[in-house]
């Protein structure tokens, strides 16, 4: 049969495209193929690993488990959108920066995007409850302390205060 | 790891889904997608139609009626983990639900696909044993309930005809201060469980246990009501001993093992579990313990 | 950045690599498009064993948008050799089994790959896979590596004589004698099984044939690119000038990522006959069944002791899972061998092992190495020495560590390639001292009866360990200052998320001005710097950084010749700081860089400046035969569910010596990291098959990796014992958090078990096993 596709319009970090996608494609793969936004990875295709996140409509959800047929009239936020400017990055990657809460940088736009939403929703979290929100975000270089150490900095950083 | 090729149909109605399930005869509802696009993906299951009910219209409901939470079938497990209304009126359904694979997971998942999925392990089929749920299921002649006790027909198989599909969930309340608890041994934070434990108690003036569920799942293919647990619990006043007891009758279960956990640590998890989730359901009796 | 006085090294300066990354600007070879780029899936046996009878394509290729569909048939004319033989070195071979570009008359394990589909999209290839009709005739497989020894087990690949692929002997000093006189002697058997490596990034590979340059780019997911050029040039008959191999960004290696597969040769030739660049990525399912893993090992071991406790000797057998091929070599059953006595004086040794062959995917190093496995045994050995005799573990182990004095000591065991064992440097003693002291290992007692009368069961254990690191025989680096004045570093070393880039830049710029920001460095490509080896070892800290290191001092000493000459001033009252070469108290009086590139580029006719050589760069190849020798101390606290069986790790303490520490951060989640997989080695991870080879656990909701909620806090104690073998006085530190952390942690699960007399012999190990060992009478 030959390939079945529908028109789709999103809005993708704040830009509005309209596209011809193929029912069978999921999001990930229309993020990463038709609009070049490679930031989001693929590290299993079965919705465990997390490194497809991406925010919709805000909320948190695995690329790899969506068609992109189903994007049709959302907005998505994907890692590249997450900087404020080119010459700038948002609190939360600079606090990944000074705690080395990256090392192969293959699971970390899947973090990022998940400790976007998580820290909205809690500006003051404890350890445990970091530990518990990036439980869905599989990394296997560092352990996860880094990852933890940045995101409480973020969230210091984010609600304003000096760093501890 | 990509979907095979199949025709796309996202309808708005109940009725456009049951008729377009009347004239497909290999077609697979897509509901959160969290378990059927793995399959797809893995090519498990290799369906010609694939019919989206995110745009479905009237199956997103979450209230209150008649002593009973319903809540539709598309209703995100989101929207059920931050409900006031689940969190006061259906207790043991949002102890459950935080144990519901993650956030990204439940962003996404619906009450129905989960329902539906009938997965051994999952937490909410589980509590829809515990609590007497009814489920409605509309096909070409109209809407009919059913105890959700005669929902799984077998493994992972619904008891529903190739045209019908579930519209919703009524999920009975416990009297105000009954004791609930959701139990369940994960292997790690967020994975399905090896096997879960749901309790809910009821006591009068004296002490004494008016009315027992208790549900252990992951020893079979659904989660099963360990009646006679329930029984020597019903007229009697609780008790440490008297949970312990109570719940040795788990290690009398069928139990299937594979090869993440043979059939008698199952079991044996089920009399542990099922002990814990009793204590623990009567520590919160009358509001304590919350 | 510039700091003051050129001094980065040392410092946990900030990661060059983290800003693109951080953006979703890494490009790792799945980001890698060409126009006109074709996209490939493979055909692969679901049989563990079979005879492949005829594979028809006629169905695939009638697909709309598949463009070829190639077998061992189609690959032929471009192979000059049909298989990879890619073993290093042994003498203990008793065949070779290396693998064929793609199976030929027989597939022998799950996974295998047997065609492949090229086609406009991953989509419609994986549609071309399903139907490609290979007609298999199964025929029995051997699916553990114990039974395939036996004379009756079915063979693994037809027509060989048996599964014992090879076999070796190693030790010193005469243990009948020590057995024989030894005051006790102590038996354990013991099953050690580690599991994948699992990078979130599985592996990948783009081909692109240039027809005009007739050159073929792969740019793969390869640990080691000179390496994979050289199986090429072997494989494909072509000069190493017309191939090209590029490591992009890297999503983590551990280890199989270094082994060349036959993907990798496939899609070259792909590349080449379809004339289109052709990608392949590999999906999670093949990552479990067709990318090399570790693991199961039996040993038989004892040790004998006197009535001090102290160690006579330690003797006994192995069986190996090799898988069923050689995609590497014996070399990991060799470091489990020579691993076990590492830490201790073991005056008498000797071990026999066996490396059996299996239907089911090679075995070749993931993190560790072997490493954990001799760390395990050892480790067991001596818990049982201290609960038979009724001593304190750690007292053992003290009476038994190789003192601080006795360095560098010289073991009577050599390395795969020969060389003696020599532990360069390093305190023993002092490590395990500290992580006591710091696990509070002397007050455990009391706040573990205390909390048995509550009903909860806690345990500690410690583990020691010795690791190799730093392998050679060499690791090369070219730095050159440009006429921009940038400084360039090039390295046959791989990136993979060990912070190479920025350890590089922070050894070159330490010598050249300082500022990091001013170095930009490659690795991973063959066209950079023609002689390369690759990450594996915990190796390219002490091979690349020394061959950077000595590179950067040479350039430093031209440089500041050259600007001598500029300024007029004497060399040693100069100095550089960020781009520039100033004089020391006059800083007006400078050059830059650039300037000083620039005059030693040459302008014809005219004389180079003083006398010296052209162009402002050195390369240096620093050859090291010996390895670093790392090592360490482990203690864990666990709690242990005794009615769940469930272990949750409440603490753990490492203190490690890595030598001289560059950036304290990196080597802290280096050592973080591997505690991750040493976890997961212990409690969680297990690739199981079923008794026909079939793979079971083959995604990730089987497999289970360590999440955030398991992992402990962990403390970190740095220890710096520099080694003399290197100018830079480090050693590696990759792997070391993986080697002791399995026998620590089971360790503390048997102390926290002690009132039920359980015995932990297994790594790993999981909820189901410990209540049944709890419940076993």
């Amino acid at each position: 049969m030959t390939a079945e596709t529908r028109k789709i319009v999103v809005t993708v970090n704040g830009r509005r495209h309209e596209a011809e996608v193929e029912t069978r494609y999921t999001l990930a793969d229309f993020l990463r193929q038709q609009l070049g936004l490679t930031g989001t990875h693929l590290g299993c295709e079965h919705g465990v690993c997390g490194a497809c996140t991406v925010l919709l409509d805000g909320l948190s959800v695995r690329a790899c488990l969506m068609l992109a047929v189903q994007a049709n009239g959302h907005e998505i936020t994907t890692v590249e959108g997450i900087a404020p400017v080119k010459t700038e990055l948002h609190p939360l990657q600079e606090a990944f920066r000074d705690n080395h809460g990256l090392q192969c940088g293959f699971c970390t736009p899947g973090i990022l995007t998940t400790l976007i939403e998580f820290l909205r929703d809690n500006p003051d979290p404890t350890e445990a409850e970091v530990r518990v929100a990036i439980s869905g975000n599989l990394c296997r270089c560092t352990g996860y302390q880094g990852i933890v150490a940045a995101a409480l900095d973020a969230a210091r950083r984010m609600r304003g205060e000096k760093r501890g | 790891m990509k979907p095979p090729p199949f025709r796309y149909h996202d309808p708005e109605t109940v009725a456009d889904v049951v008729g377009l399930l009347g004239r497909l005869e290999n077609a697979k509802l897509l509901a959160g997608g969290q378990s059927l696009m793995p399959m797809l993906s893995m090519r498990y299951v290799l369906p010609d139609d694939v019919i989206d009910l995110n745009r479905v219209r009237g199956l997103t409901h979450l209230r209150e009626a008649k002593g009973a939470l319903e809540i539709g079938a598309m209703t995100r497990q989101r929207d059920i983990e931050f409900s006031p209304l689940v969190r006061t009126r259906c207790p043991l359904l949002n102890e459950a639900i935080l144990q519901v694979g993650h956030r990204q997971t439940r962003n996404r998942g619906t009450l129905g696909g989960s329902l539906c999925q009938l997965d051994p392990a999952a937490e909410l089929v589980a509590v829809a044993i515990a609590l007497d749920a009814t489920v409605s299921i509309v096909g070409p002649k109209g809407e009919r309930e059913i105890p959700f006790a005669e929902f799984p027909a077998g493994y992972m198989m619904p008891a529903l005809a190739a045209d019908e599909m579930l519209t919703g969930a009524r999920f009975p309340q416990w009297k105000e201060g009954h004791g609930h608890a959701f139990v369940e041994f994960a292997r790690r934070h967020g994975d399905f469980a090896v096997v879960s434990a749901a309790a809910l108690l009821e006591e009068d003036q004296s002490g004494r246990i008016t009315r027992a569920s208790v549900t252990i799942g992951g020893t079979g293919p659904a989660p099963v009501r360990v009646k006679e647990a329930e029984r020597a619990l019903v007229g009697n006043a609780a008790s440490a001993k008297l949970f312990r007891e109570a719940c040795e009758s788990c290690r009398k279960l069928d139990a299937t093992g594979d090869v993440h956990a043979p059939a008698a640590y199952r079991k044996h998890l089920a009399a542990v579990l099922s002990r814990r989730a009793l204590e623990k359901a009567h520590s919160r009796m009358g509001g304590a313990g919350r | 950045m510039v700091s003051s006085g050129g001094k980065v090294q040392g410092t946990s300066v900030r990661r060059l690599e983290d800003v693109a990354l951080l953006r979703g600007e890494g490009r790792f070879v799945d980001d890698i498009s060409f126009p006109g780029m074709l996209h490939a899936a493979f055909v692969r046996s679901p049989h563990a064993h079979a005879a492949i009878r005829g594979i028809d394509k006629t169905a695939a290729l009638a697909l709309s948008g598949v463009r070829a569909v190639l077998t061992l048939e189609d690959l032929r004319p471009h192979l000059r050799n049909e298989r990879l033989v890619v073993g290093l070195p042994s003498p203990s071979y008793k065949q070779d089994r290396n693998r064929p570009a793609l199976a030929g008359g027989e597939a022998v394990h799950v996974g295998e790959p047997v065609a492949i589909v090229i086609a406009d999209s991953r989509y419609i290839a994986e549609d071309g896979v399903a139907l490609v009709a290979v007609d298999y005739d199964p025929l029995p497989a051997a699916a553990d590596c114990r039974a395939a020894l036996a004379p009756d087990a079915p063979k693994v690949h037809s027509g060989a004589p048996h599964n014992l692929l090879a076999e070796f002997s190693m030790g010193y000093g005469d243990t009948d004698k020590a057995f024989a006189g030894a005051a006790h002697v102590f038996r354990e058997s013991l099953w050690q099984h580690r599991g994948g490596s699992h990078s979130i990034e599985c592996r990948g590979a783009v081909a692109v044939h240039d027809a005009i340059e007739d050159r073929i780019t792969l740019w793969s997911s390869t640990q080691m690119p000179h390496a994979a050029l050289r199986v090429l040039v072997d494989m494909l008959g072509r000069d190493e000038n017309r191939l090209r191999v590029v490591t992009p960004d890297l999503g983590g290696g551990f280890g199989p990522k270094l082994v060349i597969y036959p993907e990798d040769v496939v899609l070259c030739i792909a590349a080449f006959v379809t004339g289109r660049p052709v990608k392949w990525i590999e999906d999670r399912r093949e990552h479990f069944i067709a990318t090399t893993q570790e693991r199961d090992q039996y040993w038989e071991v004892e040790i004998a002791v006197d009535a001090g406790a102290r160690i006579l000797g330690v003797r006994g057998s192995f069986i190996h899972d090799h898988g069923a091929y050689t995609a590497r070599g014996v070399n990991l059953a060799h470091n489990s061998a020579e691993t076990v006595t590492l830490p201790y004086e073991v005056p008498a040794y000797r071990m026999n092992v066996k490396l059996a062959l299996t239907n089911k995917v090679a075995v070749t190093p993931v993190r560790g190495a072997g490493h954990p496995q001799g760390t395990f045994v050892m480790e067991r050995l001596l818990d049982l020495v201290a609960r038979e005799l009724k001593l304190d573990r750690a007292e053992v182990r003290r009476r038994n560590l190789i003192p601080a004095a006795k360095m560098p000591y010289t073991k009577q065991l050599k390395t795969r390639g020969g060389m003696q064992v020599v532990l360069d440097s390093g305190d023993y003693p002092k490590c395990q001292e500290e992580a006591c002291a710091r696990a509070g290992w002397g007050d455990f007692r009391a706040r573990q009866d205390a909390a048995r009368k509550e009903g909860r069961y806690l345990g500690i254990g410690l583990a020691n360990f010795v690791k190799g690191t730093g392998r050679g025989p060499f690791e090369g680096a070219t730095v050159r200052i440009g006429p921009s004045g940038k400084v360039h570093v090039y390295s046959g070393a791989t990136a993979m998320g060990q912070s190479t880039r920025t350890m590089l830049a922070q050894i070159v710029a330490e010598q050249l001005g300082g500022d990091m920001e001013n170095v930009t460095v490659t690795t991973g490509d063959t066209a950079a710097i023609p002689m390369g080896i690759g990450g594996s070892n915990s190796r390219q800290t002490v091979t690349a950084g020394s061959s950077a290191h000595l590179a950067a001092k040479k350039v430093r000493q031209k440089a500041l010749k050259v600007a001598a000459l500029l300024l007029k001033a004497a060399e040693q009252d100069l100095e550089i700081v960020g781009g520039e070469v100033r004089v020391k108290g006059a800083p007006d009086l400078k050059v830059g860089l650039g300037r000083i590139a620039h005059t030693v580029a040459g302008t014809p006719g005219y004389a180079l400046p003083g006398e010296v050589e052209p162009g402002m760069e050195a390369t240096e190849y620093f050859v090291v035969d010996d390895m670093a020798y790392a090592n360490g101390t482990a203690v864990a606290e666990v709690e242990v569910d005794v009615e769940t069986g469930a272990v949750r790790i409440l603490r753990y303490v490492l203190a490690h010596d890595c030598g001289r520490i560059l950036h304290p951060v990196i080597v802290d989640g280096q050592i973080l990291g591997g505690a991750a997989h040493g976890i997961g080695n212990a409690l969680y991870e297990w690739m199981g098959y079923d008794e026909n080879a079939q793979p079971v656990t083959t995604n990730f909701g089987e497999y289970l990796l360590v999440t955030a909620t398991e992992m402990p806090p962990v403390e970190i104690i740095h220890i710096e014992s520099p080694s003399p073998l290197n100018p830079l006085g480090v050693k590696g530190v990759g792997e070391c958090g993986v080697v002791p952390t399995p026998a620590a942690i089971l360790s503390a699960v048997e102390d926290a078990l002690a009132p039920f007399g359980v015995r932990v012999t297994r790594t790993p190990l999981f909820p189901a096993e410990i209540v049944a060992l709890i419940n076993k009478k």
